[in-house]
């Protein structure tokens, strides 16, 4: 379409990585504003709102983090199965059933030395998540069938099934309304209000908790395991160049295998915040979304875990930022946030090469000049 | 006689709740042929319920409603093209920002506008489409068979159900007898022949995505101006992918397509049957568990236990020509 024709090597770094990905984040913010008018009400008016919401106060910066956190594990589960060339959108699914791992873990071995404790819900939280995402993976790699179709079946499967489990076989006897019982106190995640209480803050409540630090371990984690590792670059391979892969004798099942587990496993340890850290007991529903907003986080990102911690730190600013605006703002709902993720994946997704090469051709004819003067 | 009612009843219903996956099917048909992936058949068919629904609100009229329907969902797939053939961006990702966008913005704007948690208003009689009863379908019914076969299965559908399953061998000749047809497969095949033949193939994709617009706004209208009578959040509950599944399943062609669909349609008329009846042997199923059959349905038939499922050859490619 476009006729305009740039030397790769020439463009620097920054441009493709920077200044690009923040043309299109401005255009799909653009566009959200234009959403928020027809709305109903004044886009800028709902950027003060969000920016005052998510850091105005200590207790609105402690959400945003939360919600960072939940955004950098979904954000990271889409990303490691996108290295591998697969559209792992069941992150919704595979973190429900992690929270069912951490749940099972921790109610039953809650006898045991608080990090032990700790750990081994981690470990379930991982494992669950994992499992989840092992069945669209042999489906993908045996049989051909679009990991995407089957990965949202299975959102929907483990939403019947968690339904069913919340109602008839783990809910809590004595509530009406299908979610568990709590665990006991003694295993909870340390909250932020207990840290800041040493530091001599006093808030009121905040869902942060020291899975916060769990997230940035992943962060370092999946950058090891894709960049680092012999399995991240056979993983690479098979998402870059399938045939070449097999020649040079890696095999294609092993790695969707591992690719998808490894994504529901970082998935499923969204269930480590929500359960271990924030609420305590299952709920029907706690993904809430988080799941898909992971794509937009991760397509944000790059799919490198450098991006993806400012992409998940500026959904948590939405999300919380948000929350702020549906409050003041009545025509404004939280679905208005669901469309501005809609459009982020657009712009810096499908679209991400709508002005990319004017952006590269004007940058590269203004540095050659600066060369020749 | 009981059994008998029962069998045309549950027939019946199979036809009505195949209907909206008989049109995304066959817009699917349309879209993949040409050798454009889309998975956003689910979030266009909640665009047209939308559309629709709010439409026919304002406009008084269901039709007017459903033009309304038919003009976003081209516009929508024209969107895909745009990133996916204009710019050769990522076809699932385009299909995913699609659904994810309709999602938010049906049930933002339908707070928005009517002030309720993503419902629009009750349609009354001349906002929606009615059940059409056939001629001499009462004078019919006591007849035995034919009665039963004519009244009760084939009498008494909205307008979506007929032309659902007349489009089907509309989409065979389409796609199967004409020239337009033949290039529409080829372009979806190998588009770099198609192109040395002198036909454009982003032309023909283009317009492979505008038919599948127009087919996928009728799926949507059915869902919220005739079987309902509003729009309500998410209505489409993953029919887009169930349709997808069918038409896979199905090899890309209509017929077979149509079978998977009906086979749908079947398993979810059967589950509204099943659910809180003591079956035999295993005992009340759980209401989730039945609910939840269509779906496991899907990713049964997609795990291909009759042969493996060939995809056009070029699909999910962005076509480059070559410079």
């Amino acid at each position: 379409m476009s006729n305009i024709v740039v030397d790769k090597s020439k463009v620097p770094w920054w441009v493709s990585n920077v200044i690009v990905p923040l043309v299109n984040l401005s255009l799909a913010l653009l566009v959200s504003g234009l959403f928020v008018f027809i709305a109903g009400e004044n886009p800028i008016e709902a950027v003060k709102l969000i920016i005052y919401g998510s850091f105005g106060y200590i207790q609105g910066f402690a959400y945003t983090l939360y919600y960072t956190t939940n955004f950098i594990f979904t954000g990271l589960a889409f990303a490691v199965a996108f290295h591998c060339r697969l559209f792992n959108i069941g992150g919704e699914g595979q973190a429900y059933i992690g929270g069912l791992g951490v749940f099972l873990v921790a109610i039953n071995l809650s006898f045991l030395p608080v990090p032990i404790v700790w750990l081994l819900a981690i470990f379930g939280a991982f494992l669950f998540g994992a499992a989840w995402a092992y069945i669209p993976a042999y489906l993908q790699s045996k049989r051909g069938s679009h990991v995407v179709i089957t990965t949202i079946m299975f959102n929907f499967i483990a939403s019947s099934l968690m339904i069913f489990l919340l109602v008839d076989v783990i809910r809590d006897t004595n509530q009406m309304a299908p979610h568990t019982v709590k665990l006991p106190e003694e295993i909870w995640l340390p909250s932020f209000e207990a840290f800041s209480g040493i530091l001599g803050i006093k808030i009121r409540y905040s869902p942060l908790n020291l899975t916060f630090l769990l997230a940035i371990a992943s962060l370092f984690f999946v950058w090891f395991l894709v960049w680092k590792t012999k399995w991240g670059y056979e993983m690479r391979a098979v998402g870059h160049n399938t045939q070449a892969a097999i020649y040079a004798g890696i095999s294609p099942h092993k790695n969707i295998i591992i690719a998808m587990c490894i994504s529901g496993g970082l998935a499923g340890l969204l269930g480590v915040n929500e359960i271990l850290g924030v609420s305590h007991k299952i709920q029907a529903g706690f993904p809430a979304g988080y799941g898909f907003t992971g794509i937009a986080v991760a397509l944000m990102g790059r799919n490198h875990p450098i991006g993806i911690l400012p992409a998940a730190f500026l959904f948590g600013i939405l999300y919380q930022g948000g929350s702020e605006v549906t409050f003041e703002m009545p025509n404004i709902t939280r679905y208005m946030f669901v469309a501005v993720q809609g459009l982020i994946i657009l712009f810096s997704g499908a679209l991400e090469n709508l002005f990319r090469p004017q952006i590269e051709s004007f940058i590269v004819r203004r540095l050659n000049r600066e060369v020749n003067v | 006689m009981e059994f008998l009612s029962d069998i045309a009843s549950l027939i019946n219903s199979t036809l009505r709740i195949s209907t909206p996956l008989v049109f995304a099917a066959m817009a699917g048909i349309f879209a993949e042929r040409s050798g454009v992936i889309d998975f956003s058949l689910e979030g266009k068919m909640l665009m047209a319920a939308f559309v629709a629904a709010v439409g026919s609100y304002y406009l008084g009229n269901p039709w007017l409603g459903l033009l309304l329907a038919i003009i976003v969902c081209v516009c929508l797939s024209m969107l895909h093209g745009f990133a996916s053939v204009t710019h050769k961006g990522d076809q699932v990702v385009s299909c995913v920002a699609i659904n994810i966008l309709i999602i938010g913005l049906t049930t933002a704007l339908a707070a928005a506008w009517f002030g309720q948690a993503g419902l629009t208003p009750t349609l009354n009689e001349d906002q929606r489409f009615l059940e059409i009863h056939l001629p001499f379908a009462d004078a019919l019914r006591d007849i035995p068979v034919i009665g039963t076969l004519y009244s009760d299965i084939l009498s008494g559908h909205y307008v979506f159900v007929y032309l659902a399953y007349l489009s089907v061998p509309l989409v065979f000749w389409i796609v199967f007898k004409t020239s337009f047809g033949l290039r529409l497969r080829a372009v979806g095949e190998n588009p770099s022949a198609v192109d040395t033949a002198g036909i454009n193939v982003f032309t023909m994709r283009y317009k492979a995505l505008a038919i599948n617009g127009v087919l996928i706004a009728f799926a949507g209208a059915h869902l919220s101006t005739a079987v309902n009578a509003n729009f309500f959040r998410e209505m489409s509950a993953g029919r887009g992918y169930l349709a997808l599944a069918a038409m896979i399943f199905g090899k890309w062609h209509p017929k077979t397509a149509l079978i998977a669909c009906l086979l749908f349609g079947f398993t979810d008329a059967l589950q509204i049957r099943l659910q809180g009846v003591e079956l035999p042997a295993i005992g009340e199923i759980p209401v989730q568990l039945i609910q939840a059959l269509p779906y496991i349905l899907t990713v049964v038939l997609l795990a291909g236990f009759v042969g493996k499922a060939i995809a056009p050859n070029a699909i999910g490619q962005p076509y480059i020509k070559e410079r």
